[in-house]
């Protein structure tokens, strides 16, 4: 099946929502849509950020997720204790594969779990006097912390302790940052009020601290790179390319991040933001109060990179300007090579993203690169604005979906019969019995970098490899296979 | 009264935004934008009409102001 036109798509779209009772078809057709590039404003066509329905199988994270799992988490000299019942740290400990550079329990704490294992007894007496124990305790045991986040679970918010006391009490004992974050998990819709509630406390309780001090020598060269959460080593994909166009990247927020260059991006010269969604609150924040200006940029994909080098530079003068054409210029031959060993291999496939943040408009272009196409994309706490940016990418008539639930995708993958889809590993396994090649777009698929010029080579080396694998050919059990070829060489 | 930050495009245009809506718009038409004050009538490119009493002297951008809705 080639592309499908806007009627088609459509009728999908009706044809899928055909099961659920009325009123949830109703609700549902707000978040389907056939892509119409025309259109400028999303809001008219596609409904987002809205509360998922209750008995679908939805694909979303909580609050909690959105703060100690992807905003606050890869903060590696702090410790990040997972305030509440013991599960919600333990199952989401080192599992975004934030790397870093450190000793892991001596000045760097990204891969560990604290948390207050919260007992039947805290929840009726409160956990106050625990919380303001259990960091005196962790502040002997670690004393090479820069700084104490508190990252409340849902109980917190439930049984009222106001940790903000204890915060400010313990933070003035140790004189150290110590950050309440109210991310209670039932807080919002979805991971992306879990982003905004991050960014507010990281504004309220980090940004300011350095204010007065000037100790700190800036450059008119200065940048950093905001939401960017190295995963598989992305922001060191990324800052090497910024580095080598002549810019100095003083903070990556926040793979790979410490307390001290969060402190100091204020001295920044300007924001580079990667993930719009996740971190475009304090950006706005940061212009208002310190002048900084901020800009998206996109690192997936020899065009992107290219595009976006050339829009940083702008910003600077012309020796940055010639640093990005001195960049663009030594990667050029690798990645022609790059493209000329793998487009033959991968031309014409067509895949479906299912993801977060960023990625389901930001890899368009590197797929794109490779020759292949995206004919459906969707993501799972997009707001408006990503959807405003998102349209303008994708071809028209081609599929988005927001918050889509578990039967829905599967459907959509059913009629559509993509060659790829990149999604998590909730949905891996399933498709991957259905037979259709699969990557994780999450975690890369325990590979990557995906950013950046070195990691545009993983991904089209990730992509060839998933997608012209011979397993996919073994489906079939060996006699069942034997049995449909003789029945057609009989007929 | 919805909060409403204002800042510059990359295209020069004036950029208001809802952080509670995650709306951002394109300022259409302010009633008054001279050396004197700005504010009054503001009219976005989606339609959607808001109100400020005029500020004086105009405000630098970026900034945060409360708009009515009108």
């Amino acid at each position: 099946m080639s592309t499908m036109t806007r009627e088609e798509t459509q009728a999908l779209i009706q044809e899928v929502l055909e099961v659920y009772p009325e009123k949830a078809a109703k609700d549902r057709a707000k978040h389907l849509a056939a892509n119409d590039q025309s259109v400028e404003q999303s809001k008219k066509c596609i409904t987002s950020n809205r509360k998922s329905l209750p008995g679908v199988m939805t694909i979303r994270g909580c609050a909690y997720a959105g703060s100690k799992g992807v905003v606050w988490g890869p903060i590696k000299d702090m410790i990040h204790i997972s305030h509440g019942p013991v599960g919600c740290g333990q199952y989401s400990r080192a599992g975004r594969r934030n790397y870093y550079v450190g000793m892991t329990g001596v000045n760097t704490f990204g891969t560990m779990n604290f948390t207050s294992d919260f007992q039947e007894k805290d929840i009726v007496f409160g956990g106050d006097k625990k919380l303001d124990k259990l960091i005196s305790e962790i502040d002997q045991l670690f004393p090479l912390n820069k700084g104490i986040t508190v990252q409340s679970e849902c109980p917190i918010g439930l049984i009222g302790d106001d940790i903000e006391a204890v915060a400010k009490k313990k933070g003035k004992e140790l004189n150290k940052p110590v950050v309440p974050v109210r991310c209670e998990g039932f807080r919002g819709v979805s991971q992306s009020l879990g982003h905004h509630i991050a960014n507010d406390a990281v504004r309220d309780w980090v940004l300011h601290n350095r204010d007065n001090d000037n100790s700190f020598v800036s450059t008119p060269y200065d940048v950093t790179i905001i939401g960017d959460y190295n995963i598989g080593g992305d922001a060191w994909s990324s800052r090497t390319l910024l580095e080598e166009m002549g810019l100095r990247v003083i903070a990556q927020w926040s793979g790979d991040g410490t307390l001290a260059e969060m402190e100091n991006t204020p001295k920044a010269k300007l924001n580079l933001l990667h993930c719009y969604r996740s971190m475009n609150y304090i950006s706005r924040h940061m212009e208002e109060k310190y002048g900084i200006p901020w800009m998206e940029y996109n690192f997936f994909g020899p065009t992107k990179i290219e595009e976006s080098l050339r829009a940083i530079a702008a910003r600077f003068d012309d020796k940055i300007k010639a640093g990005a054409e001195r960049v663009i210029a030594k990667y050029k031959p690798l990645m022609e090579e790059i493209i000329a060993k793998y487009k033959p291999r991968l031309e014409g496939k067509r895949v479906m993203l299912y993801v977060g943040g960023l990625r389901p408009r930001h890899i368009i272009g590197a797929y794109e690169d490779l020759g292949m196409e995206v004919v459906g994309t969707g993501y799972e706490f997009a707001h408006n604005d990503d959807y405003d940016r998102t349209m303008k990418e994708m071809g028209n008539a081609t599929l988005i979906y927001d918050d889509v639930t578990g039967y829905e995708f599967e459907e959509f993958v059913k009629k559509i019969k993509p060659d790829l889809i990149g999604s998590g590993i909730k949905e891996k396994y399933i498709f991957q019995k259905m037979g259709i090649p699969f990557r994780q777009m999450h975690s890369w698929d325990y590979s990557g970098p995906y950013h950046g010029y070195d990691g545009f080579a993983i991904f089209a080396r990730d992509m060839d490899m998933t997608l012209n694998n011979p397993c996919w050919g073994k489906l079939q059990a060996p006699w069942k296979k034997q049995a449909a070829e003789s029945a057609s060489q009989a007929a | 009264m919805p909060k409403v930050m204002l800042r510059y495009s990359d295209s020069g245009k004036l950029l208001f935004y809802i952080a509670k809506k995650d709306q951002e718009e394109e300022i259409a038409k302010v009633e008054q934008d001279d050396d004197n004050a700005w504010g009054g009538a503001v009219e976005l490119t989606d339609g959607s009409k808001y109100y400020i009493d005029p500020i004086s002297p105009p405000p630098k951008f970026p900034t945060t102001l409360s708009f009515k809705k009108a």
